[in-house]
């Protein structure tokens, strides 16, 4: 079992954490646009590297907050965890 | 079940496995990655269609992957129609297997129980017995006291955190020596002609518009007319080098196996609910599993905590077990599917050939995957058994969602 460092509440056991799958996955921005194709990319495909990779985890047994990670999916060890950057503000 | 010792039914390894040849600068079909897929589509490729001038192409030794990981859980009582046909012609090809591979596989038809612990469980099993029924598979349902008549070590009281309420039963299901059923494809394979060439990664492609014309590996470049992908856990590093996307995620997969104990466990069990799954090995293990680990991951070995809580379902479903030592416990790398299904068929590349996201449960499907994907390669077009499976169906949208038989039970 590894520590993982939540941005929050700092380094907790693995167990306590719920693994969210690829970061930066946002929703399109303009779907009723969407090709069939670009729907099933949004919904089904996501990036499966060997090597690092940038993650959702949630501290579900802890502050139940959502957080960024980057983890080489090779050695499985955690290079960063940082909070959710603020969407961008939009004129 | 025999009354022998255990152990005492294992047969002699031959003295002759196969070459070790160096690989040709082209050949018809180069297949990569030499698990029990690559092996039985080898197989089947030379004995179907007479296609030989084929090179099984291995990063490592000879089914070194998930074909020397898993816990060889062999069924075909799956849900939908499409895995049903798949699933049930690979079970048909095992019942034979021994005979066509000249060669002992030790497949052990002993049935397997999957167990129900809720309402929603017992509705979901009893619907999938139905399904099974109509596609020709036997399969029935089976109340608690009919569980405890087939496997008398089952914890059957209602006292438990999740007592057993009954479970489904397929009696020609079974378990098979993993190693010997890649050996034995192996020497068929190598009997034909076909080279197996180990320790040769495939490294890139090299490509010519909509055609791979060769495969860059780790011991040269090598061309080839079509290039059959059987990569499982690592089609994604594969696909990426050619810039095709797949929903494929690789996460390991964890087993374990006890010391050796008396035959105490004459079947299969499996509980989706409870996350554990366990067969007796023909030597005397219990042989273990549970689900993935949640995150991504290459690296072959999984957490704890997860071999953790499926010993604690194991002990309190089988109470004897709180006895056993744990000997050794590894992971492979399994691929996932959005909708627990494999991916096999045509690729953006005219001649490049994918099969994967087998997942937790492909050992089962290697005689049957090996035929249907001999068949695809061999006429360029999917053998009918795996055309619903084709990438396509993620833009389609007719998914074959099979979680309810698939995922976590193997
Ligand atoms: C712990 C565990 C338990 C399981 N239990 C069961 C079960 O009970 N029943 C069941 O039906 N299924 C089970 N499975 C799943 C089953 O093992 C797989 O679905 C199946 O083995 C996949 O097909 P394969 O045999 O060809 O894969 P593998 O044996 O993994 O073959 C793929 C091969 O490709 C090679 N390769 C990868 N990349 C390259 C490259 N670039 N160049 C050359 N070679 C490459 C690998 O080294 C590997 O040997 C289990 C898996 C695991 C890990
Ligand atoms: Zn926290």
């Amino acid at each position: 079992m590894q520590l993982i460092h939540c941005p929050w509440c700092g380094p907790r056991e693995e167990v306590e954490f719920h693994y969210g799958g690829q970061a930066g996955v946002a929703y399109p921005e303009r779907p009723a646009e969407l090709s069939d194709q670009d729907w099933a990319e949004y919904v089904f495909y996501r990036d499966n590297p060997k090597g690092t990779f940038a993650e959702r985890w949630s501290h579900s047994a802890g502050c139940r907050r959502w957080f960024d990670a980057v983890r080489d999916t090779h050695t499985y060890r955690f290079l960063s965890t940082t909070k959710p950057r603020p969407k961008e503000v939009r004129v | 079940m025999t009354t022998n010792p255990p152990g005492a039914d294992l047969p002699e390894h031959p003295d002759f496995l196969w070459r070790n040849p160096e690989p040709k600068k082209t050949y018809d079909v180069v297949i990569v990655g030499g698990g029990g897929h690559g092996l039985a589509t080898a197989h089947y490729l030379a004995k179907n269609h007479g296609i030989t001038n084929v090179a099984v192409l291995e990063k490592g030794w000879l089914a070194g992957g998930n074909m020397a990981r898993n816990t060889t859980l062999i069924r075909s009582n799956y849900l939908w129609d499409e895995s049903a046909a798949i699933y049930e012609h690979s079970l048909k090809l095992w019942e034979g297997l021994e005979d066509d591979l000249g060669y002992p596989i030790l497949f052990s038809q002993r049935g397997v129980l999957n167990l129900a612990h809720t309402e929603q469980d017992i509705r979901d099993s009893v619907r999938r017995v139905e399904a099974n029924k109509l596609n020709g598979i036997d399969a029935e349902w089976l109340e608690p006291d009919e569980v405890k008549r087939i496997c008398p070590i089952i914890n059957t009281s209602e006292d438990i955190r999740y007592p057993v309420q009954g479970a489904t039963y397929q009696a020609r299901a079974g378990i098979a020596k993993h190693d010997y059923v890649a050996w034995g494809f192996a020497r068929r394979a190598d009997e034909a002609g076909i080279d197996l060439i180990q320790d040769c990664e495939v490294l890139g492609f090299t490509v010519d518009g909509d055609r791979v014309t060769g495969v860059r590996t780790s011991r040269g470049d090598i061309g080839c007319g079509t290039v059959a992908l059987c990569a499982a856990g690592h089609t994604s590093v594969l696909l990426d080098h050619l810039g095709v996307r797949a929903p494929l995620q690789s996460h390991p997969l964890q087993a374990l196996v006890s010391e050796l104990l008396e035959p105490v466990h004459p079947t299969i069990v499996m509980s989706n609910a409870v996350h554990v799954y366990v067969s007796q090995a023909h030597k005397g293990e219990l042989v273990m599993g549970a689900g993935v680990d949640a995150y991504n991951g290459y690296g072959q070995r999984g957490a704890f905590h997860i071999i953790e809580r499926q010993m604690a379902a194991a002990v309190e479903l089988f109470p004897v077990f709180a006895r056993a030592h744990l000997l050794r416990s590894w992971a492979g790398i399994v691929d996932v599917t959005p909708d627990a299904s494999p991916i096999i068929g045509h690729t953006p590349y005219e001649n490049v050939f994918v099969n994967a996201g087998w997942g937790t449960g492909g050992f089962k499907a290697t005689p049957g995957i090996g035929w249907c994907y001999a068949h695809t390669i061999a006429h360029g077009e999917p053998h009918p058994y795996v055309a619903p499976f084709s990438l396509g169906r993620f833009t389609t949208g007719a998914l074959v969602d099979e979680h309810g038989a698939a995922a976590v039970a193997h």
